[in-house]
C-alpha cells in the first residue's frame, strides 16, 4: 500500500514531467537530425570538392567524437566565447548535428545505390543538377535509407537519456532524482525502462508504417 | 523586287542548314581513344543509322552529342547555333531539344508511367502540372501505353518500357531523336513494338540518330548507314550501298557477319 502510493504521489506524476521533456528533445531533434543528415549526405556525394570535404570533416567530428563530451563542449563550453544555451536547447543542438551525422552515412550509401542511368535520362531530359537530385535521386535514396534512419531514430530515442547530464530533466533526469531520494533504484529504472521500450515500440510502429506507405512497385524488401 | 527575294533567299539557307552539325567530335579515357574525330551532319528528317562492332565508339558518340559524355575535342551545331555545353542553362535547353533513348531504358524507378513522361516537362519546362498530365496521355496514347499509365516500371515489359521512355522524350518536344541500342536490351518477340514507334516516328518526319544491330530494320528505314570501327567513322551511304556495295573492305565483312547473325533484311 505505502510502495503504491509512493509510486502514485511522486513517481508517476514525476515520470510523467520527464517523459514529457524527453518527446520534446527527440521529436525536434529527430527531424533536425534527418534534415542535417540529408543535406550533409547529399554533400558528401554531390558537393564540389571543398564542399564534399566539409560535408566529410562534420562527420568525422559528430560521429567521432562521444556524445557526452559534445553535450559537455555546447553547455559548459560556450559560456567561455559568451554563448549561453539553456539545458534544452544544447542538448536539441547536440542530439541532432549527432544523429545528422549517422544519419548521412546512412543516406550517403542509398545516393550511391542509385543507377548512374537515372541519372543519365534525368540529364538527357534537361535536367540541372539540383532539380535532378532533388526530385529523382533523393525519392528514391531515401526509400532505400529508410530502414537505417530509423534504426538512427530508435537509437536517438535512447541516447537522449543523456540530456540530463547537462541538467536538462527528463524520463532519466527525473528518476535518478527519485531513486537517490528513496533508494528504490530497481524499482524506478526498471519503470523508466519501460517507458524507453515503450517509446522505441512506438516509434518503430510508426517508422514501419511510414515505410509501407512509402513502398512502390521496385522498392518493395524481397522476403526469402 | 527585293523584299521577296530575301526571304526566299532565308528559306533556301534553312533547307540547306543541317538541323545537326557534328564536328570532330574526340574522346579519350586515359590513354584509350574512343572516338577520333567523328563528324556527322543531319538533316531534317534524316534517320542516321550507326553500325559497327562493340566498342566502335557509337554509344560514345551519340553520349557526346548531348554532353552526357564530356567530349575532349569537336563542336555540336543545332539548328545553326553552336552549343556551348559549358554554359550550363546552354546545355540545359540543348538538351532538352535532343531527346536520348537509352539501351537500358532508364525510366525513373520512383515515378509510374504517367510521372515519368509528365516530370519533364513540370520540372524542366516548368509546364503546369495539369497541362503535362494531359500532354502526358497523349504521348502514351501514341506509343499504345494509355492503359498502363498507372503502372511503375517494375510493373511494366522491356518493350512497354522502353515505349515510355519514347514517350517521354516526346514529352519535351525533341529536334533530333538520339537511340542508343534500343531493342537490344529486349527479348525478341517485344522488339516489334518498339520498332513500330520508331517506324512512326520516322514516318512523321523525325530526325533520329540511332545506333543498332538491327539492321533488317534499319536498312528498311535509314537514310543513311554510318558505319564506324575503332572511334572513327569509316564510310557512309544509303543502305544499299553499304550493304551491297560497300567499298571499305571490313564494312563489307562486318555487313556480311552482321547479316548472316541478325537475319533476312
Amino acid at each position: 500500500m505505502e510502495e503504491w502510493l509512493y509510486i502514485q504521489n511522486e513517481v508517476y506524476p514525476a515520470l510523467l514531467k520527464g517523459f514529457w521533456v524527453s518527446l520534446q528533445l527527440i521529436i525536434p531533434s529527430a527531424l533536425c537530425g534527418l534534415a542535417i543528415g540529408i543535406m550533409i549526405g547529399v554533400l558528401r556525394i554531390y558537393g564540389n570538392r571543398p564542399v564534399m570535404a566539409a560535408a566529410n570533416g562534420f562527420v568525422v567530428v559528430f560521429r567521432g567524437i562521444p556524445l557526452v563530451v559534445q553535450l559537455f563542449i555546447w553547455y559548459f563550453g560556450l559560456p567561455y566565447i559568451g554563448i549561453y544555451l539553456n539545458p534544452f536547447v544544447a542538448a536539441v543542438l547536440g542530439f541532432s548535428l549527432c544523429s545528422g551525422a549517422y544519419h548521412s552515412e546512412y543516406i550517403r550509401g542509398a545516393l550511391l545505390s542509385i543507377k548512374r542511368g537515372q541519372m543519365l535520362a534525368a540529364q538527357s531530359l534537361g535536367f540541372s543538377k539540383v532539380r535532378m537530385i532533388f526530385s529523382i535521386i533523393l525519392p528514391q535514396a531515401l526509400r532505400r535509407a529508410l530502414p537505417g534512419c530509423g534504426n538512427e531514430i530508435i537509437y536517438l530515442i535512447k541516447y537522449s537519456s543523456l540530456a540530463y547530464m547537462i541538467t536538462c530533466i527528463e524520463l532519466t533526469g527525473q528518476g535518478k532524482i527519485l531513486a537517490s531520494n528513496s533508494f528504490k533504484y530497481t524499482e524506478v529504472f526498471l519503470m523508466i525502462g519501460a517507458c524507453y521500450l515503450v517509446m522505441t515500440s512506438v516509434a518503430s510502429i510508426i517508422l514501419n508504417r511510414v515505410e509501407d506507405r512509402l513502398r512502390l512497385p521496385g522498392f518493395e524488401h524481397h522476403r526469402i | 523586287m527585293a523584299h521577296w527575294r530575301i526571304p526566299r533567299m532565308d528559306c533556301r539557307h534553312i533547307m540547306a542548314e543541317p538541323i545537326l552539325r557534328i564536328e570532330n567530335i574526340s574522346k579519350r579515357y586515359g590513354k584509350k581513344d574512343v572516338l577520333k574525330g567523328a563528324s556527322l551532319d543531319v538533316n531534317k528528317g534524316d534517320l542516321k543509322i550507326l553500325i559497327g562492332p562493340s566498342g566502335a565508339g557509337k554509344s560514345t558518340l551519340l553520349q557526346c552529342i548531348n554532353f552526357l559524355v564530356k567530349p575532349d575535342e569537336g563542336r555540336v551545331w543545332l539548328e545553326g547555333r553552336e552549343v556551348h555545353y559549358a554554359h550550363k542553362r546552354d546545355l540545359y535547353a540543348y538538351r532538352q531539344k535532343v531527346g536520348m533513348i537509352f539501351q537500358d531504358f532508364n525510366l525513373f524507378d520512383h515515378l509510374n508511367a504517367l510521372e515519368n513522361v509528365r516530370i519533364g516537362m513540370v520540372q524542366v519546362k516548368g509546364m503546369p502540372k495539369a497541362e503535362a498530365g494531359e500532354r502526358a496521355v497523349m504521348e502514351l496514347e501514341r506509343v499504345g501505353l494509355k492503359d498502363h499509365m498507372q503502372k511503375y516500371p517494375a510493373q511494366l515489359s522491356g518493350g512497354q518500357k522502353q515505349r515510355v521512355s519514347i514517350a517521354r522524350a516526346l514529352a519535351m518536344d525533341p529536334k533530333v531523336m538520339l537511340l542508343d541500342e534500343p531493342t537490344s536490351a529486349l527479348d525478341p518477340e517485344l522488339i516489334g513494338e518498339v520498332h513500330a514507334v520508331i517506324r512512326d516516328l520516322g514516318n512523321n518526319g523525325m530526325t533520329m540518330i540511332m545506333a543498332t544491330h538491327q539492321i533488317g530494320f534499319a536498312s528498311s528505314l535509314a537514310s543513311e548507314i554510318v558505319f564506324m570501327e575503332d572511334g572513327r567513322i569509316l564510310e557512309r551511304g544509303t543502305p544499299d550501298k553499304i550493304f551491297n556495295d560497300a567499298q571499305n573492305a571490313r564494312t563489307r565483312e562486318f555487313c556480311s557477319k552482321i547479316t548472316e547473325l541478325y537475319g533476312e533484311r
